[in-house]
């Protein structure tokens, strides 16, 4: 016996700014490998969890978008040290979830790295992006980066936190809302992020977090209509047939990200964001 | 004609004009092709138009009676040739030139109000206006007070046009914009706007003493203020650009513009107007062109 | 002082002068148009495997111009290899310097044959030739220019990468610009090292084949750049073609979502530029008189047959009596007919299909309550004609509102404040364009970020240039074309 009953965490999802049950009362168990001991009883989100999530997100994207770059690039920082004061946590997470300490260590550094790395982006990719047209004739012509809007993320499996930084922070610093579909096997560091993000100044509904199983929301996910674009970062060949089949019901943007290592620098690059924007070029005469 | 009217507008207030797209309109003008008897006509139509001037420190009685005589008969060698519309001189000749016209329907236009600076006090001005008005012009030229428009003084400005419209008695009212002053077109627009309101029966681009001189899209715009103002109160103001318009080609340009912007009721010399003292000669030789197929020269047109 | 009985009771003018402009057509003497045209395929026109040919119809005359070969799965099969083996050959191994010059050729001789593909193009498919001259054409050289100038730029492109051609490009295009559209897709895709097969418009080949014959006439290595015709079954072998590194597809919504279907698992990348629905908004502080103007440009420029068109005019409701009763004026000016006429303002409906499409929704609106009205011109005894039209008395739950009619044919609503006109113009699964009218610097701003499109014309509409780049939000596509943003969807950034 310990010498103490340790308090054991409810793992929720994450819409909208608040930690909710999944509306369809079910669960799946998440397992230590070794042992096969129960970690604990993950929501198994359903459609409906999904489509709330997606109100939460439509809510939430003008909103987003509209701060200041520089406000949003200190909130992904601020998610960065809410992060790092929680590194212990997460490193734990992972090793529950049969990770080496090393490896865990290093995700979790790359995690917060990552999100800093991001922040940083969040006012400059504009300037990347953004190109003043030289058009024939009296008129200033320029073009700047949007938001795409919102976005629905097939995180990754594998690396549950460094995977899910990775796919989701560029989406952010774009000025999109996401829902979030986390690791399944893996989900325990992705519901601690959510209450990273709960502390983090991130306003409800930008980023939205469910659990689940990738087979069961892969439809919901490609189909719904107010949905912009989706990002898969797995490998299930199937599901990627099905999820870009569906995008074409509204022209959804599909993005692609399947990746073996997601702690590799190559991921730190500006062009992640571009995944999710939109060009807008705006025509103005030069005229008195 | 154009009586005075019961309210004036706030002419602080700037009505929005954008360059661009009146450059792109006028372009757009420029596209359309005028060919055989539509040509003929528009070059007939634009010579009756015409207001044959000399405004030179040169002048004397006899060119004045020989510019008439042009008037009233523009190209003799060639049978259906309109007259042109009106006679363009200083005060000074106003006498001499109604004497030639005498019967022929064209009308005398004198400048008047200390043209074509209008620096002058409105006595000077008034008793200008009504010199030339008893020594028998049908119409006035006048000019506004381009410095009290730039110094925002626009009732200034208005008030002077109305006082020196109630000068003209029974003579037509052109006033002269000067437009190559005004610069913008915006300031092009507000001045139709004093200009009319304050009672002009024409609105007329310059003086032809200042480059630029009449372009085409300060036509449009003042084009498109006379239908805004014709829209207000149902009064039809005339046009006349002035200066600048030497080819038969650009005149025909400038007929698209009223034809399409005001229509039929605009496209005649009671409510359009050229001034310009080369014009004609080049819409004769235009015509003549038409009538024998062969390119003219100058040389086969007096040059008055 | 003015008196009422001094006001004119006739406030509308009058356009119906003495003096209306004789017919100024075009010639076409300097223009041949063969009997029988091939596929370009690798250089040479070769006939179809089938031997299957269409005719292409003048849509102003309804007579045949030429008959035009239908590129059957062989045909394709063909055009791919020739492309495939022009890439490895020749194109992928080229210097950037090289490939520019080859493009600046294509630029600089269509500029010296302009007049002739400015006639072909309004004969084939009805625009009148005062757009064809002053805008399809010079604009489509000035593409070629634009990009020929990129093709050894391209390391300066995207920072910190390099880029690399994907291989082989499909492309497909539509009907309303033939020869620019067909410039839109070959310039960025040669010049970032692409080859290409394209196949224009079953009802508009024709300068997409004098293109064929121009490209060969300026050396392009054999196979650099393949075209096809035929119909949609031919587009459909060109997406599906597993030897086709890249699709890219200008034309419907409706075929877009039908093509991401059937690309979906080849992780075949594509862009799409499709349908539109554009809001043009005008603010009582505009310049109403240019506003008119831009309003005409949004929506009668090509007969309507553009997919940015402004198609849905918003007007403040303060103005909206006047700014109606002068766009109504102004329509009186409009001439419609003759497509090779100098001052023909509307030509022809393209295609007999998409003239009953047109008149379907015409037929839609007053079934649905809208009051319409028309220019009183006179349309022409044969071919295919739509008068200028407006509709209005109807809101955002009419079809005619909802839907892309493409055609001469405007709908009219009203709106009182900015928040209102901003949800209005959003409310629409498309989001290619939108326009703005007033005269307030900020508020276009404000208003321009808020409408969720890919272009925003303010106080202008239907202005294009190479260096601009021009594509879709939502369900009008995906992807850019022109500018600098156009080289992305033909190169891989490594």
């Amino acid at each position: 016996m310990a010498d103490r009953i340790d308090v054991q965490k409810t793992y929720k999802i994450y819409i909208g700014g608040e930690f909710v049950r999944t509306e369809s009362g079910r669960y799946y168990p998440v397992t230590e490998p070794k042992s096969g001991k129960l970690i604990a009883n993950l929501c198994l989100s359903s459609r409906k969890d999904f489509r709330n999530a997606v109100v939460a997100a439509r809510k939430a994207q003008p909103g987003w978008a509209g701060r200041s770059a520089y406000n949003r690039s200190q909130i992904l920082y601020r998610i960065a040290e809410m992060m790092e004061g929680r590194r212990d946590q997460f490193v734990a997470e992972l090793k529950r979830s049969g990770y080496s300490a090393a490896k865990a260590s290093k995700e979790i550094d790359t995690s917060i790295d990552r999100m800093v790395y991001f922040a940083g982006w969040c006012d400059k990719y504009q300037q990347i992006y953004s190109t003043v047209n030289p058009v024939a004739g009296s008129y200033f012509n320029f073009s700047v980066p949007e938001p795409t809007g919102v976005i629905s993320v097939v995180a990754p499996e594998d690396q549950p936190l460094a995977g899910l930084v990775s796919v989701v922070a560029p989406v952010i610093a774009g000025g999109n809302t996401c829902v979030v579909l986390c690791s399944e096997k893996s989900p325990l560091t992705a519901v601690t992020f959510s209450e990273v993000l709960h502390s983090s100044d991130v306003p409800g509904g930008v980023i939205n977090l469910l659990t689940g199983q990738e087979t069961e929301l892969v439809e919901h996910f490609s189909s719904h209509m107010d949905v912009n674009a989706v990002i898969y970062a797995r490998s299930h060949k199937d599901n990627l047939k099905r999820i870009q089949e569906n995008a074409s019901l509204n022209v959804k943007r599909v993005v692609v990200r399947n990746e073996k290592d997601w702690t590799d620098a190559k991921h730190e690059n500006p062009y992640t964001i571009l995944d999710t924007l939109e060009i807008k070029t705006t025509w103005h005469p030069i005229g008195v | 004609m154009n009586t005075k009217i019961h309210s004036k507008p706030d002419f602080s207030i700037t009505f929005p004009v954008d360059q661009v797209g009146i450059e792109d309109r006028v372009a757009r003008f420029n596209t359309r092709s005028i060919k055989k008897d539509s040509k003929k006509f528009a070059l007939k139509l634009a010579l009756s138009m015409v207001d044959l001037t000399t405004l030179e420190g040169m002048d004397s009685p006899g060119k004045v009676r020989q510019l008439c005589y042009k008037a009233m008969h523009p190209h003799e060698s060639l049978a259906d040739i309109p007259s042109v519309a009106a006679v363009c001189v200083y005060p000074s000749f106003v006498a001499v030139a109604k004497e030639a016209l005498r019967g022929s329907g064209v009308k005398v236009a004198s400048v008047a109000t200390a043209f074509p600076s209008g620096h002058a006090t409105l006595k000077a001005k008034i008793d200008e206006v009504t010199y030339v008005v008893n020594e028998g012009a049908d119409e006035i030229d006048m000019v506004i007070s381009r410095g009290a428009f730039f110094r925002g003084d626009y009732n200034f400005v208005f008030d002077e046009i109305a006082a020196i419209k109630e000068a003209c008695g029974s003579a037509h009212l052109k006033v002269i914009l000067e437009t190559g002053e005004l610069q913008t077109l915006d300031n092009v627009r507000k001045a139709s706007d004093i200009a009319m309101y304050a009672g002009a029966d024409f609105i007329k681009t310059s003086t032809g003493k200042i480059v630029p001189a009449a372009t085409q899209p300060v036509t449009q715009v003042m084009l498109e203020a006379i239908r805004d103002f014709y829209f207000k109160t149902g009064i039809m103001i005339g046009m006349k650009p002035a200066g600048g318009i030497r080819e038969a080609k650009k005149a025909l340009n400038y007929l698209v513009m009223v034809k399409e912007t005001l229509g039929s009721d605009w496209l005649n010399p009671d409510m359009f107007r050229f001034g310009a003292s080369t014009l004609a000669n080049d819409l004769l030789m235009q015509i003549v062109k038409m009538e024998t197929g062969n390119y003219q020269s100058a040389d086969y047109f007096s040059n008055d | 002082m003015i008196t009422d009985k001094d006001i004119q009771k006739k406030q509308r003018l009058d356009f119906t002068s003495a003096w209306t402009y004789d017919p100024a057509p075009e010639s076409s003497d300097h223009v041949t148009i063969s009997d029988k045209y091939d596929l370009f395929i690798g250089g040479k026109f070769v006939e179809p495997v089938s031997g299957t040919y269409f005719a292409t119809v003048s849509p102003s005359t309804e007579k045949k111009l030429a008959d035009v070969a239908e590129a059957g799965e062989k045909d394709v099969d063909n055009a791919v290899k020739a492309a495939r083996t022009a890439y490895d050959t020749y194109w992928k191994k080229m210097s950037g310097r090289d490939r520019g010059k080859y493009i600046y050729r294509i630029a600089r001789m269509i500029q010296e044959r302009a007049r002739e593909f400015a006639v072909i193009e309004s004969m084939d498919g009805g625009k009148p030739i005062r757009e064809s001259r002053d805008v399809d054409v010079p604009l489509a050289a000035a593409h070629y220019f634009y990009y020929a100038g990129w093709a050894d730029k391209l390391d300066y492109a995207f920072p910190g990468r390099k880029t690399q051609p994907r291989g082989v490009a499909g492309q497909i295009i539509p009907w309303n610009f033939p020869l620019l559209m067909a410039a839109w897709k070959i310039a960025p895709a040669l010049a970032t090292g692409n080859t290409v097969v394209l196949k224009p418009a079953e009802t508009t080949p024709l300068t997409s084949l004098k293109l064929a014959e121009l490209i060969r006439d300026a050396d392009l290595p054999p196979g650099v750049v393949n075209i096809i015709t035929g119909a949609g079954q031919t587009g459909s072998a060109i997406v599906n073609h597993p030897g086709v590194d890249k699709i890219a597809f200008t034309g419907s919504t409706q075929v877009g979502k039908l093509i991401q279907k059937s690309l979906a698992g080849t992780g075949k990348p594509y862009t799409l530029e499709l349908g539109g629905k554009a809001a043009n908004i005008v603010f009582e502080d505009a310049a109403l008189d240019q506003a008119v103007e831009g309003i005409v440009n949004g929506i009668f420029f090509n007969q309507g047959h553009v997919c940015c068109a402004g198609s849905r005019l918003f007007v403040q409701e303060g103005i909206a009596d006047a700014l109606i009763g002068k766009l109504k004026d102004r329509m009186e000016t409009l001439i419609v007919g003759d497509p090779l006429d100098k001052n023909t303002d509307i030509g022809a409906i393209n295609s007999r299909a998409q003239l009953d499409t047109i008149n379907g929704y015409i037929e839609t609106g007053l079934n649905e309550g809208a009051d319409i009205y028309q220019c009183k011109c006179d349309l022409p005894s044969s071919g295919y004609w739509v008068k200028p039209t407006l509709l209005t008395g109807v809101s955002q739950s009419h079809r005619v509102v909802q839907e892309e009619i493409f055609g001469p044919v405007l709908t009219i609503q009203t709106f009182r404040t900015p928040a209102e006109v901003i949800e209005k113009a959003n409310n629409t699964p498309y989001g290619l364009s939108g326009g703005i009218w007033t005269d307030k610097g900020a508020k276009i701003f404000k208003i321009s970020t808020k409408i969720r499109s890919g272009v925003v014309w303010a106080n202008t509409f239907n202005k294009f240039d190479p260096t601009s780049p021009f594509g879709g939000y939502k369900e009008s596509g995906m992807g850019r074309e022109g500018g600098l943003h156009g080289l992305l969807p033909y190169v891989e950034l490594i």
